[in-house]
């Protein structure tokens, strides 16, 4: 949000990789035999950079993102987040990871769900409060801080789990489908939300999608992705602009990209099934 | 009664006639009034040979009226009436000084205090061994097949052995009979906890793995809060398991006191009145006991924002 320059990335400077995977593969053995849920996988995400994976079900985005977070092992290939091992970075609670569901504590009020990552790492009692606070301003859900998860709509309530990712200082946010389950206004509604969130803090975001629309919209980086073997077909820089209203959807430049992303999608996609 | 209570629905408060009829009060009454119009007739019809000798050795002459009136008063019925269990209750319970060994109340205590040392003993057992497995593979395989096998000893077979055992090494009165308390409770407690530690979503066990919480922290922060609902769910079937353990103890210890030794003592001289009051003191403590832990089951997961 610096100078309104030219196009493309939000800032210059970020040469820092944040994540760096060469000839990653992970193999799952089943009773029907081995499943590649990833092979050769080569990517490098920057310091915030705004990552899309998208591809069909089966295509590895989720496992790719669960690599990252150290809750899958590779079987082939290296990666390393923050210059570490997945594993260390997870020790070093380098990422906040947002889940397709919510996932909210229905024992736990709204700040309270928003603590428990904070309780987790040991902050202190008045830097929790004010935490608590800062990031539930942040996603808009401020006055809600005593209501129980099951008073929020689907909306808020994961609204409320992006607020328990980002309450802790992990400079990587990974989100895996966090919107599949909301329809589309409400859906609108939170990638703008989403966008100016990024913006405001600067984090680096890999999120997870099936929806063309909602890539091209987000993302300054979209990862093509195709199933049996999972692996990775085009990487698409977007030349959008960081100032991205909700109708830049309609504009040329966005049905361009879009239209790259779907060609990508159909080129890896089989319609046998 | 009802013309008090009416003002007061017209002003929007519910009155208390129309909220026991829509709730469970008046159904629960109905059985009751049916199970008692069953119980007289039953003993009417099983105490009515007794009667019929009686008057066979009278002078023959006799009414229906004094037929019933006869089955509804003997000294020792096969089936008491109602009223003569209640009379049997209130003497034994109002009627005497509370530490006399007259008193129900007194035998009550006795049990109830064996029942709930035993079922305090058995639900901690039951959340340490759930721990164990839910933490432990190896536990997890070698215990639980042990823990079922040990529910299918008939309790009525181990109990005696329990007591004389125990009694053998010095230890008499309240400990052996909580022991086969503890024995019949933690069952329920196991597997109720098993499940409820198990209970958390896969993605809100890997969201405690992206904190990197330790195992400690998840237990506390996670499994246990998500298992309350199913401990107080076992807890129910282990308190009125825990009373029946309570009282199987007393059978073998015969006059030490408590309800099974009232039983086992009303068997023996045929006071079938002193057996069925004994029985309604143990039905009633079971009932007062399950009532206490489903009002602590409301407070707690009111408290933990429960939905209802």
């Amino acid at each position: 949000m610096n100078a309104p320059a030219s196009l493309s990335k939000p800032a210059p400077q970020t040469t820092t990789k944040v994540i760096e995977a060469k000839g990653l593969g992970l193999t799952f053995e089943t009773n029907d035999g081995p499943v590649h849920a990833l092979t050769d996988v080569g990517l490098d995400i920057k310091k915030g950079e705004f990552v899309s994976f998208i591809g069909p079900s089966g295509c590895g985005k989720t496992t790719f993102l669960r690599v990252i977070a150290d809750l899958e092992q590779p079987t082939s290939g290296t990666i390393s987040v923050n210059g570490m091992s997945p594993e260390e970075a997870r020790r070093h609670r380098a990422y906040g990871y947002v889940f397709q569901a919510a996932a909210l504590y229905p024992w736990r009020t709204i700040e309270r769900n928003v603590a428990l990552p904070l309780e987790i790492m040991g902050y202190s009692r008045t830097e929790r409060r004010e935490r608590i606070a800062r990031t539930l301003d942040l996603v808009n859900l401020s006055g809600f801080e005593k209501k129980y998860p099951w008073q929020l709509s689907g909306g808020m309530q994961q609204r409320a789990s992006i607020a328990r990712a980002l309450a802790f200082d992990a400079d990587l946010l990974l989100m895996d489908e966090p919107f599949g389950a909301l329809d589309e206004i409400v859906r609108d509604h939170l990638n703008e939300q989403l966008l100016q969130l990024w913006k405001r803090t600067n984090k680096t975001i890999c999120f997870v999608t099936h929806s063309i629309p909602e890539a091209v919209y987000l993302s300054t980086k979209i990862v093509v992705m195709s199933p049996r073997p999972g692996r990775v077909t085009d990487v698409i820089e977007s030349t959008l602009p960081t100032e991205r209203p909700l109708d830049i959807r309609e504009t040329p430049e966005f049905l361009a990209i879009a239209a790259r992303v779907r060609e990508g999608l159909r080129a890896g996609h089989s319609y046998d099934e | 009664m009802i013309a008090i209570a009416a003002p007061s629905t017209a002003i929007g408060r519910t009155g208390i006639w129309t909220r026991m009829s829509h709730g469970t009060t008046v159904p629960v009454l109905i059985v009751v009034a049916a199970i008692i119009v069953i119980w007289y007739a039953a003993s009417v019809w099983l105490n009515s040979a007794w009667q019929f000798q009686v008057f066979a050795r009278g002078d023959g002459d006799w009414t229906w009226g004094e037929f019933v009136a006869g089955t509804f008063s003997q000294d020792r019925p096969l089936l008491p009436a109602p009223h003569q269990v209640a009379v049997e209750l209130w003497n034994t319970v109002v009627g005497q000084n509370v530490t006399s060994r007259r008193s129900l109340v007194y035998h009550a205590w006795i049990t109830l205090s064996a029942t709930l040392l035993g079922f305090a003993m058995g639900t901690g057992l039951g959340i340490l061994l759930a721990v164990l497995i839910v933490h432990n593979r190896a536990m997890d395989r070698s215990l639980l097949p042990w823990i079922i096998a040990s529910q299918t000893i008939p309790i009525l077979a181990i109990a005696p052995m329990v007591v004389v055992v125990l009694a053998s090494i010095g230890m008499t009165g309240l400990v052996p009979k909580a022991l086969i308390s503890t024995y019949l409770s933690f069952f329920p407690v196991v597997v109720g906890m098993v499940k409820g530690f198990r209970s958390p979503d896969q993605i809100q066990l890997d969201l405690m793995r992206t904190y990197n919480a330790s195992s400690n922290q998840t237990f506390w922060k996670l499994r246990f809060p998500a298992s309350l609902p199913y401990l107080f769910t076992s807890m129910k079937v282990g308190v009125a398991a825990s009373l029946v353990g309570a009282i199987v103890g007393e059978l073998p210890t015969g006059a030490a006191g408590g309800l099974g030794s009232r039983l086992l003592a009303g068997s023996y001289y045929g006071q079938t009145v002193q057996i069925w009051s004994a029985l309604l003191m143990a039905a009633a403590l079971s009932a007062m006991l399950i009532l206490a832990i489903t009002v602590a089951q409301r407070v707690v997961l009111a408290r933990m924002g429960a939905n209802a």
